[in-house]
């Protein structure tokens, strides 16, 4: 790496997504008249790249999310003394379907958040816990958008984002607000970001990150008549920073 | 890179011992009594919230010990001193605070083991999962990335696995450490750099 020793920490930063606005354009305008800092700059996103390897991460083990349950179990707000171990899970169900379950009843729960932003963390928790993450399941941008074609009444925009880290997974057909819309599915490491799509009149608004709903972070914005709701459990800063490639990308 | 040891001799405790040990009070998050039990909402809100990043905390946690039943035990223990404390839970990040447990949890472990096992156990290099064929071909690389990651000091590691792996932003990652900003950005450049390092010696190889 051979960046400018005194730009280290604004290459850095810079490559994290934590500058602001103003600092970011002034880095760039740096790093245009300065090819030390370009190849450190890339040398970072190979190493990146090389770390994106879903084989470098692994789920925890069933054994294990069946112990927490369990323990868990024992710990309820049940009247039973603390420690005392019944041997019955009061929450017999599967560990995939209680996590949903409870996700969902905490959505439902919440205080004052919209009723649509309710719904699309719900939507996208369910997408994340089932079987069904998407429908067509594909990288490829030119197949998911005519998938699209008669299953809604619009053309939804679909970008490859792959080499800025956003992989495409495909496309869902969902149901959100009492009408059918247009999911789209990235992925960031291994976080999935969902993107719900639905035609919108109004002026356009440019992306801006919503209140944070229970941990889930949402970006909406809306653009040739369409209104685009990201929702993820990546950094809100790395949903803020998708929406705005997405946008650039589809806006001209 | 050949495995040295069996990692079950790594282990500082019993198997069973987890489950029904008393924890010693978590590192963040505040509890309202001594024994202040969850509110039933609180257990639902704590499925619904906490939970979901079992597999986050475990990737750390195996990151953090480089040993998959450690990882185990600590991710356990971690998630019951966690559901005792979420009383205590006032709103941010549910995982940069679980993170945060995690890491204390791995912490006492270190302290609590006897005193001839070595913090620097062999790198593990997960020959021992199962992959999906399309990751066969990548296994070797895989192998070395982790070998290489596994051989980055403490600290270190931590801060590139919370920022690489589980995306968490320069404050978060400092919450979870409780190192100052500028501690986490100068221990992530370091990090990428020994990592690229020896990511080149190996490719020389």
């Amino acid at each position: 790496m051979s960046g400018c020793p005194d730009q280290a920490e604004l290459l850095q930063a810079y490559f994290d997504g934590e500058l602001d606005a103003a600092n970011a354009q002034a880095f760039e305008a740096h790093l245009a008249a300065c090819p030390g800092c370009s190849a450190a700059l890339d040398d970072l996103r190979m190493l990146r790249e090389r770390l994106a390897d879903p084989a470098l991460r692994e789920p925890a083990p069933e054994s294990l999310r069946r112990r927490i349950e369990a323990t868990l179990a024992a710990e309820a707000p049940a009247a039973r003394p603390r420690g005392h171990s019944a041997g019955v899970l009061p929450w017999g169900l599967s560990a995939g379907f209680g996590a949903l379950a409870a996700a969902l009843a905490a959505v439902a729960v919440l205080p004052s958040t919209g009723a649509l932003e309710t719904q699309l963390v719900a939507d996208h928790v369910r997408s994340t816990l089932g079987t069904r993450l998407v429908d067509v399941e594909t990288s490829d941008r030119h197949t998911v958008k005519p998938w699209f074609n008669g299953k809604v009444d619009f053309a939804p925009p679909v970008v490859d984002l792959a080499e800025a880290g956003f992989p495409l997974e495909g496309g869902r057909l969902d149901y959100l607000d009492g009408r059918r819309v247009a999911a789209l599915v990235y992925r960031r490491n291994r976080h999935v970001i969902n993107l719900f799509v639905w035609p919108q009149t109004g002026p356009p608004r440019l992306p801006a990150l919503g209140r944070s709903h229970e941990g889930y972070a949402i970006v909406h914005w809306t653009q040739g008549g369409l209104q685009f709701w990201a929702v993820s459990d990546v950094d809100r800063g790395e949903l803020q920073a998708f929406a705005r490639l997405f946008a650039q990308r589809t806006g001209s | 890179m050949a495995r040295i040891l069996p990692f079950s001799t790594v282990r500082a405790r019993p198997p069973e011992a987890p489950a029904g040990r008393a924890a010693p009070p978590p590192a963040a998050g505040r509890r309202d009594g001594p024994d202040a039990p969850l509110a039933k909402a609180d257990a639902e809100r704590f499925r619904g919230l906490v939970l979901p990043h079992l597999d986050a905390a475990y990737g750390f946690a195996r990151y953090l010990t480089r040993d998959a039943t450690l990882a185990e035990d600590i991710v356990q223990d971690a998630f019951l001193k966690a559901y005792r404390a979420f009383a205590g839970f006032r709103g941010g990040d549910p995982r940069a605070w679980l993170f945060a447990i995690v890491r204390s949890s791995f912490l006492s472990s270190l302290r609590n083991r006897p005193a001839w096992t070595s913090d620097e156990a062999a790198p593990d290099a997960a020959s021992d999962e199962a992959s999906p064929e399309a990751a066969l071909i990548r296994q070797g690389e895989a192998q070395s990335v982790r070998g290489a990651i596994a051989a980055l000091p403490e600290p270190f590691r931590e801060a590139l696995v919370l920022r690489e792996f589980e995306d968490l932003s320069y404050r978060q990652i400092a919450e979870v450490s409780g190192a100052p900003l500028g501690t986490v950005m100068s221990r992530l450049a370091r990090a990428r750099q020994m990592l690229a390092v020896a990511l080149r010696e190996e490719s020389r190889r």
